[in-house]
């Protein structure tokens, strides 16, 4: 039995309605535990003031630099002592998940475990970067909890200017969309860079992650620096069945409105089963005894619509890989930036195809550590010094599906012109 | 305890750097056995998904919400559901769903039943209104203006039909954020702080805790100017130049942008992280002012609300609401929510004279 309950009378508010009630955990937690009888308290204070009364300081592991989120109370008495002593340091451990965020219960009941005995009883799944956020613990315990953690296998995140947590979708585990194997991609490339997640040391944040195709479940075009995009380069598959069984269902006039006008590049078209022409980058099939669908598959952008309208009777195609994108970020400093193709077309089939990648983050990251800004992301600095520089500096060549359009103005020197055609001349020739 | 004794350095263990764990022990085994082999999926109702693999193996995932910052009870109870349904595996979506994977159609009634009774919500598939991706708020934020959890639970009360229900015109991401760095990201729709007052400084604190250089780097518009304030170091904010986007606070404390008035909330419209028809877009702001009003911000609710009704009433099927803006226009979405367009809403920050409109295309 803990002491006794401080008066909430606006968290209690957040009790009632349906949905499942953060308040509820955290009072079924102060039941036992002194500590979350104050984090109530100074939870309460924050809803009446509409303040908050953390600050940050220094707490870490043995060995690291980084991963833990020190919090330490603002809220004093007149005299300097916490208003709420049990809760005033509640520091938060974050932990990296397995791809795909897959648990069995024997982990979730271990982490419950090491955490109602060292920490508060809480633990977010998952926090924005991925994550596993076990949140609430004295400085004292930060240690004893992470060994017992790490001793499971898991091992803690970035946090400040390091490597940050990546994420991947659940893809090829149980999605029909997956164009690579995400979890694969996700583990060699974050696992090469312990040292940089672990020991915070570049200008500023870097981020990853990992979708399996252009849905980016994971949102990685707009939040990572590199993002790896799932997608294919041949011609959309198709199965008559599913076809069949789809316009059956749902009929000319959902075809049309929902598909066909909806295509972004009008790559896809109905017509009467005569009129459809069979060719190299064609996908035919037919939707019943008298119309089916003719893709042109080489000015499909593979936005994913029609394949995920008519999941099963179209297919990504065989020959897939992914599409790589360097630089997106969220507003600070500069406004919100997207990432920018620098790879349209990788494979990562074969574990040598997934080194290619990671030896690509690995120049990425010791040109951002040594050419960024303080504080300056990814997105930023490509912005300040120009994606021509950046993909010189890469050894990447340049590729018009980098742009939306070529320059829209005269202010570019071009006396390297004829040494720049010359070049791409005797690659063509060479090839 | 004698601490000298605990801290002795035979006592220190060195970490295991063993990165991100390998996931194929947690995977269920028919996830397992059919890796990157599955031929498509339905939804045979909300909250499920059908997926059929190339060997003809079939599994039902089964997606509840979860109020994402959870007690160890909460879990366990999810753990004993696990272990009585889905061979003690689940997996969280990245909106803090949880899912049970079970591979007898008969399991899934049954699922569905217990953990509804046990309080959690089935739906958030499809073209439902998910749950909302949140923050840190007054619960562990050193920076925040408003809460995070509370936020999204009231709205979460309010949307709870929806995410039953597959009755939207497209799947409604939303993300809510207690600060501008905005850490909820980008969504169809996102509830963000905006402050309307340029930060207090509190010199007294300045010459002690920041590194004024860094300080004033931070600042988007140069606003801050190093100054001696009653004979000691300290800072001065161009109140002019100052949008009070709050970026100077994280690395400087006395820089007190949070309050309670003028510490705002803002509702931002048209993020699309897909690559699904149009490209992906970043979301816009089409209300701000909204009253930071806790336990339960019945304000932001209301135009949360109303926004939504709206798109679900006007948009056609698959239209996001990035789509759905695209056809009708953004004049067109004023009228018909209702909501002012004021000259904040115009940009002017970076790059804002591609948001112009250079044309005469106008709807009437
Ligand atoms: C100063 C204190 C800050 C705190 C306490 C904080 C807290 C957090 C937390 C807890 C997360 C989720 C992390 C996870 O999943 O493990 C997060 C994510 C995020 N933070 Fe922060 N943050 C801070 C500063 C910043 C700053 C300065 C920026 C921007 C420049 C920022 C941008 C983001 C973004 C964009 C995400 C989402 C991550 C993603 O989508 O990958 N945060 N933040
Ligand atoms: S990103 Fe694509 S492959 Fe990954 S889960 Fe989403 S739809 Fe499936
Ligand atoms: S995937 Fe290709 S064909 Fe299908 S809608 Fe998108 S662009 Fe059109
Ligand atoms: S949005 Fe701002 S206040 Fe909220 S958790 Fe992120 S950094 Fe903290
Ligand atoms: S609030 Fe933003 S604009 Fe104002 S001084 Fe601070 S960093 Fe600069």
């Amino acid at each position: 039995m803990a002491k006794k309950m401080h008066d909430t009378p606006n968290l209690d508010q957040l009790e009632s309605g349906p949905w499942p009630s953060f308040v509820t955990g955290l009072k079924h937690l102060a039941e036992d535990k002194d500590y979350m009888v104050d984090l109530l308290g100074q939870l309460e204070e924050s809803y009446k003031t509409k303040k908050g009364y953390w600050k940050g300081g220094t707490v870490g592991v043995f060995g690291y630099g980084g991963g833990v989120i020190p919090r330490f109370t603002e809220l004093k008495n007149e005299d300097g002592t916490p208003k709420f002593p049990d809760a005033a340091e509640f520091h938060t451990l974050r932990i990296m998940p397995p791809p795909g965020m897959h648990y069995d219960t024997d982990t979730l009941r271990k982490f419950c475990d090491i955490w109602e005995e060292h920490g508060s009883g809480l633990i977010a799944f998952h926090g924005q970067s991925g994550d596993i956020m076990f949140q609430g613990a004295t400085t004292e315990n930060v240690q004893k909890s992470f060994d017992e953690i790490n001793e499971m296998g898991f091992d803690l995140g970035g946090a400040g200017p390091a490597v940050r947590t990546s994420m991947s979708c659940v893809g090829a585990a149980r999605c029909e969309q997956s164009c690579y194997n995400e979890a694969q991609a996700h583990r060699a490339v974050l696992n090469t860079f312990l040292d940089d997640i672990h020991r915070p040391s570049l200008p500023y944040k870097l981020k990853f992650k990992f979708s399996g195709c252009p849905n980016d479940c994971m949102n990685a075009i707009q939040r990572s620096d590199i993002a790896v995009i799932g997608t294919w380069r041949d011609n959309i598959r198709t199965d008559e069945e599913l076809a069949k069984k789809w316009f059956a269902k749902h009929g000319m006039d959902e075809l049309v409105n929902d598909v066909v006008a909806r295509c972004p590049t009008k790559a896809f078209q109905v017509k009467e089963l005569s009129k459809i022409k069979a060719g190299e980058h064609t996908s035919t099939v037919a939707v019943n005894d008298t119309h089916g669908i003719e893709i042109s598959n080489q000015d499909c952008v593979r936005c994913m619509h029609c394949v995920n309208v008519m999941t099963g009777a179209l297919a990504p195609g065989k020959d897939k890989g992914a599409t790589v994108l360097v630089g997106g970020k969220s507003h600070l400093k500069i406004g919100g930036l997207m990432g920018t193709v620098v790879f349209p077309f990788i494979k990562l089939d074969t574990e040598e195809e997934v080194a290619n990648l990671v030896d690509f983050s690995e120049r990425h990251i010791d040109f951002f550590a040594e050419n960024a800004l303080e504080h300056e992301r990814s997105g930023e600095m490509i912005e300040r010094i120009g994606l021509s520089n950046y993909l010189d500096a890469m050894e990447i060549e340049v590729d018009p599906a980098m742009v939306n359009s070529p320059r829209m103005n005269p202010y570019v020197r071009t006396d390297g012109w004829e040494d720049e055609v010359a070049k791409i001349n005797a690659k063509k020739q060479a090839a | 305890m004698n601490q000298a004794v605990q801290a002795a350095p035979a006592a220190k263990r060195k970490p295991k750097e063993t990165g991100v764990p390998d996931n194929t022990k947690y995977l269920h085994p028919t996830l397992l056995k059919n890796y990157g082999n599955w031929r498509y999926h339905d939804r045979p109702r909300p909250g499920v998904l059908h997926h059929v693999a190339h060997s003809g193996d079939e599994v039902w995932s089964v997606r509840a919400g979860t109020q994402r910052q959870m007690d160890v009870h909460t879990i366990r109870k999810l753990c004993d559901i696990a272990d009585n349904f889905a061979e003690g595996r689940v997996r969280f979506t990245i909106r803090s769903n949880i899912e049970y994977i079970v591979t007898d159609e008969k399991k899934v009634a049954p699922l569905i039943a217990e953990l509804e009774k046990s309080g959690f919500p089935v739906g958030g598939t499809g073209n439902s209104i998910t749950m909302i991706a949140h923050t840190q708020g007054w619960l562990h934020c050193d920076i925040p203006g408003t809460d995070a959890s509370g936020v999204v639970k009231a709205l979460m009360d309010e949307l709870y039909d929806e995410f039953r229900r597959e009755e939207m015109p497209n799947r409604v991401h939303l993300s809510t954020s207690c600060c501008e760095i905005n850490c909820g990201g980008q969504a169809d729709l996102a509830v963000i702080v905006q402050h309307t007052k340029p930060p207090v400084i509190n010199h007294d604190m300045v010459a002690n805790v920041c590194e004024r250089p860094t300080v004033v780097a931070r600042c988007p518009v140069a606003a801050i100017r190093p100054a001696m304030v009653n004979g000691k170091p300290s800072l001065e904010i161009d109140e002019t130049k100052c949008m009070c986007c709050g970026a100077c606070y994280p690395p400087c404390p006395p820089m007190q942008i949070n309050d309670p008035e003028f510490s705002k909330l803002a509702i931002w419209v048209g993020g699309k992280n897909s690559n699904a028809r149009g490209k992906p877009t970043f979301m816009k702001m089409v209300a701000a002012g909204l009253p930071n009003n806790p336990p339960r911000w019945p304000e932001v609710g209301a135009v949360v609300k109303n926004i939504l009704t709206v798109y679900k009433e006007d948009a056609r099927p698959w239209e996001r609401l990035a789509d759905w803006i695209d056809r009708i226009g953004w004049p067109r979405f004023f009228e018909k929510t209702g909501l002012p367009f004021t000259k904040y809403l115009i940009d002017d920050w970076r790059g804002s004279r591609y948001n112009l409109n250079a044309s005469a295309h106008i709807r009437f």
